[in-house]
């Protein structure tokens, strides 16, 4: 079977495929903006929380893009998929392609995510389909620490100096519009989690949405606008403009020898 | 090698007769492998000398992070990408338990990384050259690291109880990033195309000399070595170091079907070794004094990376004093 992925379709695999790319992504384009960090933390045991924490996503990322090319059975492997598909096919959250800017700004955006992801990646451990399911449940424990130490991080640089609460209440503040994404459904998760293959972002929006108000709270963090504007679009391919630079970065070893062995 | 020039302070290195007995004392422990521990009386130019070769060591661990950083954003496959994660993460931490070691001497790290931006400390010259293609992500961690693992598994038997216990540590890793890195040179040779061959020689051709500088100056032009050899803190001399990594390094050469820039190399049947030409020391003394091509790019985003990230120590520290007030009250 051969997929078109610039034509939607309702089909049950290819919505499947899609939806594993959106797992798979999300964590392959965060630990690419993790790397980014490299030689640049504010300390030596950041410089190896960041790159344990990237060499866990990206190790994730890779599961799920094999399951992905699994599923389509149309010739790709991850790194394929990794390193030959252009923006426009790329599923991930528009949270994660946003830069690095300060620590902060770091922090704020990986703690946003790191709870959506265990969330998520605990409700795909009851995934009907064992694949998934097996995949969850290895991340999970590894994203369990991530939100441990984002949590942490919030909360020590919200309850640390004048100067780091202005700016960790600055970082909440720009990213809080990139969060509302994670928890918008279209018809490919609806169905899929009709089928009881995918999560259920509906249950995990009050989870979220909980934990990110204690954490705030405990941080001395205003808490933003819930009724603020969402942007969305990532999930379906339409993408910030720092999506392009990223890839032009990633896959230039592929994009200049193409089908060479590395 | 990670240290290449450790000034010992030592004009002449004492006899017996013209020791202390305290000084005696510890010498013989020296002779006799019990290691020095932190506690321990000490000679003063001991303690400075051992800060001075672990701390260089420290900081290459930490500088020899950017050459690698400057691909891990562009490794041409996830295994590649996530093998090159692993080992920067390696050498962040080797950073962090050298700089404990260093401590032990009573030191603070604040300080020896202080010493690192102004200048004043050095770290191996081969972090001073740049990495220009995939390519010098494989030929690094085979020659640099592999380097590095010559000298490091002498000094497992270094004097100094904690140094010597980082080595035994560190060596296993290294040993690690050593194979992964040859492995990638293999499979471009191998399974790759001309355009990739290509970056392996080249990688090798800027690498090959830099490599062996990485053992410091010959024996003759280095004055301190006697010193620190006697104090077991050196357990072999440049010369010796630099000669055995280039004997087994060869035949490894040879397997990958590749050639180093040297016309002088030739397998000598009388000594059972390698001969070699000569290396360009004033190219090896300007890069450690400054002069090469990354030294300023290096240090400069060091320092930067510290001095933006103040702000965040200051909050860690700021919360940590607030929670311990509000525990205590
Ligand atoms: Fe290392
Ligand atoms: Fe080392
Ligand atoms: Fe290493």
């Amino acid at each position: 079977m051969t997929i078109n992925m610039d034509t939607q379709s309702n089909s049950q695999s290819e919505a499947l495929y899609d939806y594993l790319l959106r797992l798979g992504d999300s964590p392959l384009i965060l630990g690419q903006r993790l790397c980014e960090w490299c030689g640049h933390a504010p300390a030596l045991e950041e410089e190896i929380a960041i790159m344990n924490i990237g060499l866990d996503l990206i190790g994730q990322c890779r599961n799920w893009l094999e399951l992905a090319a699994k599923t389509a059975d149309n010739g790709q492997d991850a790194d394929k998929l990794a390193f030959t598909r252009d923006a426009h096919q790329y599923r991930n959250l528009l949270i994660v392609e946003q830069p690095n800017g300060n620590f902060a700004d770091t922090m704020a955006r990986q703690y946003f995510y790191d709870a959506w992801h265990l969330f998520t990646l605990e409700a795909l451990c009851n995934s009907n389909n064992r694949d998934i399911a097996e995949i969850a449940a290895k991340a999970v424990k590894e994203v369990r620490y991530h939100l441990r130490r984002s949590r942490e991080w919030i909360i020590r640089l919200g309850d640390g100096t004048e100067l780091s609460q202005q700016r960790m209440q600055q970082a909440i503040d720009d990213i809080w519009m990139y969060t509302g994404e994670m928890f918008e459904m279209d018809d490919i998760e609806k169905t899929l989690v009709q089928e009881g293959c995918a999560a259920d972002q509906q249950q995990i929006k009050q989870r979220w949405l909980d934990e990110v108000a204690e954490t705030l709270a405990t941080a001395t963090i205003n808490h933003p606008d819930p009724d603020a504007y969402m942007q969305q679009g990532g999930k379906q391919g339409v993408h910030t403009e720092g999506l392009g630079f990223i890839l032009a970065e990633m896959q230039f070893l592929q994009r200049a020898y193409p089908n060479a062995t590395w | 090698m990670y240290a290449q020039m450790v000034d010992t302070g030592v004009k002449k290195i004492k006899t017996l007769e013209e020791m202390t007995q305290e000084e005696q004392a510890f010498q013989k422990k020296i002779d006799d492998e019990i290691k020095i521990e932190p506690k321990d009386w000490m000679p003063e130019k001991y303690r400075q000398t051992l800060i001075r070769q672990i701390s260089q060591h420290a900081h290459s661990e930490v500088v020899g992070m950017l050459p690698e950083g400057n691909w891990v954003t562009r490794a041409p496959t996830l295994k590649r990408k996530l093998q090159l994660m692993a080992k920067i993460q390696d050498e962040a931490g080797h950073g962090l338990y050298l700089y404990s070691a260093c401590e032990t001497l009573g030191v603070s790290r604040d300080d020896l990384v202080e010493d690192l931006h102004s200048g004043k400390a050095k770290y191996s010259s081969i972090f001073n050259y740049p990495t220009l293609n995939w390519a010098d992500m494989g030929a690094v961690g085979w020659l640099v690291d592999g380097a590095a693992i010559v000298n490091q598994v002498v000094l497992q038997r270094t004097s100094y109880g904690p140094y010597s216990r980082s080595m035994i540590r560190i060596c296993k890793e290294e040993s690690f990033h050593q194979r992964q890195g040859y492995e990638i040179l293999l499979t471009m040779m191998r399974e790759g195309n001309d355009a990739q061959k290509q970056m392996v020689q080249d990688a090798i051709d800027r690498l090959w000399w830099p490599s062996l500088m990485m053992f410091g100056p010959r024996d003759d032009d280095s004055p301190n070595s006697q010193q620190s050899l006697a104090w077991k803190i050196k357990r072999q001399s440049n010369d010796e170091l630099r000669q055995r990594f280039i004997d087994q390094t060869i035949p490894q050469l040879e397997v990958l079907g590749c050639t180093v820039p040297d016309p002088d190399l030739k397998w000598n049947e009388e000594t059972g070794h390698y001969d070699f030409g000569e290396i360009q020391w004033q190219e090896f003394y300007q890069v450690l004094k400054g002069n090469g091509p990354c030294n300023r790019d290096r240090i400069r985003t060091r320092k930067k990376a510290i001095d933006d990230g103040a702000w965040v120590r200051e909050a860690a520290l700021a919360h940590a004093e607030k929670h311990r007030d509000s525990n205590a009250a």
